[in-house]
């Protein structure tokens, strides 16, 4: 149970995280929505401790995560693994190495600053690599691979990490359709196989509706919705995303990503996004 | 109307076009404010332009006042009158007559001897010139190490806590600063005459140099991958390794060579103040008014530039061209 408790964060003027609790079961898939700004970004960034929250507590089953300092802090992150929107690999290392970066946390000091993996490492890699069909480009520079690929590659990465929570800032959002429907059904795999924990910031609504348990929707650094897919209403939706014209239907399948829903429709309110 | 706007847009002419067309009524209230405050905009860029030419002609004009480019000097003709004339006009015609006598006399049928009358120290001058390409090469390979370790605190980017930050900046500043020259007469005094010293001065001169270059390579590295890095449990040390010195490693490889070109330079002139290499030979011919000597090292230091920033040039593409692994 991964419980996040009064969590803010300010930024200057600005309250990107505004008072924050939830309660997260092992094996959930948490998505969480909300318009750019919401503050869904800085929430994840939060919980794997890559901003230091304001005020409040995170805790993760037991474990005081917000007070954790040097090699164990490190350790957390390396145990909650997160997955980027513009994939944050290492473009001009291979991609071998990228995975097994993945296991930095648990390399020694002179090990790591001679790039000597040990044999485990480079096995658990290539595992990984080959979970996400990506072992033929083992070798190939990170920055060669197209976007999907690549965002692949952060998810094997993650996958060495050996994680129990698996946290995705907006990991879609830069891939087309197709490959955002690859990327996703390996985070949902990964959450059903392994039972890792999941949350995944979305942009897309019914992407959010047809791979997660249970949906949060920040508004202003608030939690304004949390509860099954089923239970979020349009007019829900519409408070979350605050449409301009009320009268205005808000097109889920605008900002859709799957190929099936078809988002060649011309529509003009993508107020989703 | 969209096609009009976007092709009269490109030749920067769009308002007297559209006033002249039937267009005219057709234009939307946001088009003539954006016409109005591109006109400021243009107005006021053109004002600035002006300003800074002005400025610097002002600047330029006083630097050359104060570097005596305007000052008169007396000269005797050849009838014998006496003139006040052009510094810069006078001295002219001495800098050919010094070049000329550098010029050693070839004939085409002693071509050999001549020559070799020329390089007449040359086994002196060769052992030298290695001496003065080992010095450079010392020198480098010391000033990359610091430069590479001091590079990564004194990078904002990078740096743990500010006054690491700053500190390391005032040591690269500090020993940068202070020439080559200084450090090695500096250096002779503490270990005496020799290459040894000249080798710790470009040394430390190059760490200072190269430390400055590769943290503002750091600076814009893409610190996505090192926030990459950092999300996995990296730790400083792994966030540099892994996050900055492969996207840095090309800006590293040119700017050493380009170093080590700079260092043979250095190092050929250093032997002025004892600290080893060709400087020694420089100054003695000097002194002597060895004019033909002087030619003669110029053209071997040359020679040596040249070949040294062509297999550097080799050096880097290919380094920088390798695929596949990074560093």
């Amino acid at each position: 149970m991964l419980v996040v408790e009064q969590l803010s964060k300010v930024f200057g003027d600005l309250t990107a995280v505004d008072g924050v609790s939830l309660a997260i079961p092992k094996g959930q898939m948490v998505g969480v929505i909300g318009r750019s700004g919401a503050g869904k970004s800085t929430l994840l960034r939060m919980i794997n401790r890559l901003t230091d929250p304001t005020r409040g507590s995170i805790d993760n089953e037991g474990q005081d995560v917000t007070a954790l300092k040097g090699h164990d802090l490190r350790l957390w992150r390396a145990s909650c693994a997160m997955i980027f929107q513009q994939f944050n690999l290492i473009d001009r290392m291979d991609v071998l190495t990228n995975v097994m970066v993945g296991r930095i946390a648990h390399t020694g000091f002179a090990r790591s600053m001679l790039r000597s993996f040990t044999d485990q490492d480079r096995v658990r890699a290539i595992q990984a690599l080959d979970r996400l069909d990506l072992v033929p480009q083992a070798l190939q520079r990170a920055g060669t691979l197209s976007g999907g690929q690549q965002q692949r590659v952060a998810i094997a990465k993650a996958l060495v990490q050996n994680p129990s929570i698996m946290l995705a800032d907006e990991p879609i959002a830069s891939l087309d359709p197709a490959n955002a429907v690859r990327v996703m059904e390996a985070l949902r795999s990964i959450n059903r196989t392994d039972g890792l924990t999941v949350l995944v910031n979305l942009h897309t609504l019914d992407t959010a509706r047809s791979y997660c348990d249970r949906i949060v929707a920040m508004k202003d650094g608030r939690v304004h919705f949390d509860g099954a897919p089923r239970a979020l209403t349009t007019e829900k939706v519409r408070a979350i995303y605050g449409t301009d014209d009320l009268s205005d239907e808000i097109n889920e399948a605008v900002t859709s990503t799957s190929l099936q829903t078809g988002s060649c429709r011309p529509q003009r309110q993508a107020v989703g996004t | 109307m969209a096609d009009l706007i976007l092709s009269d847009g490109a030749s920067g002419a769009i308002c007297p076009l559209l006033k002249t067309g039937p267009a005219m009524t057709a234009l939307s209230p946001a088009i003539e404010q954006f016409e109005i405050n591109y006109a400021a905009a243009r107005k006021s860029a053109l004002r600035t332009s002006r300003l800074s030419i002005i400025l610097f002609a002002a600047c330029f004009l006083g630097a050359s006042w104060i570097g005596g480019f305007f000052d008169m000097t007396d000269v005797t003709l050849p009838d014998g009158t006496r003139v006040s004339m052009w510094k810069i006009w006078a001295g002219l015609p001495r800098l050919g007559e010094y070049l000329y006598k550098t010029l050693p006399v070839l004939h085409w049928e002693t071509l050999g001897t001549d020559i070799a009358n020329w390089f007449w120290r040359w086994k002196v001058w060769l052992e030298l010139l290695i001496e003065t390409i080992l010095i450079a090469y010392m020198a480098t390979f010391l000033g990359v190490i610091g430069a590479f370790l001091l590079s990564f605190p004194a990078s904002r980017n990078l740096a743990p806590k500010n006054f690491v930050l700053n500190a390391t900046r005032r040591y690269l500043e500090i020993v940068r600063t202070v020439p080559e020259l200084v450090w090695a007469l500096i250096f002779v005094f503490c270990f005496g005459v020799g290459p040894l010293a000249g080798v710790l001065a470009i040394g430390l001169h190059a760490t200072g140099a190269l430390g400055k270059l590769y943290s503002e390579a750091n600076e814009n590295a893409d610190m996505r991958q090192v926030e990459g890095i950092k999300a996995s449990g990296g730790s400083w040390f792994d966030q540099v390794r892994y996050g900055i010195v492969p996207q840095v490693v090309p800006n590293i490889i040119s700017y050493t060579l380009l170093r080590f070109e700079i260092n043979v330079r250095a190092s050929s002139i250093i032997g002025f103040v004892g600290a080893g290499g060709l400087g020694q030979e420089i100054r003695v011919a000097m002194s002597l008014q060895e004019y033909t000597d002087l030619s003669a090292l110029f053209l071997i230091i040359f020679v040596t530039v040249i070949l040294i920033d062509t297999i550097s040039e080799k050096v880097r593409h290919r380094i920088i061209g390798l695929t596949g692994q990074g560093v």
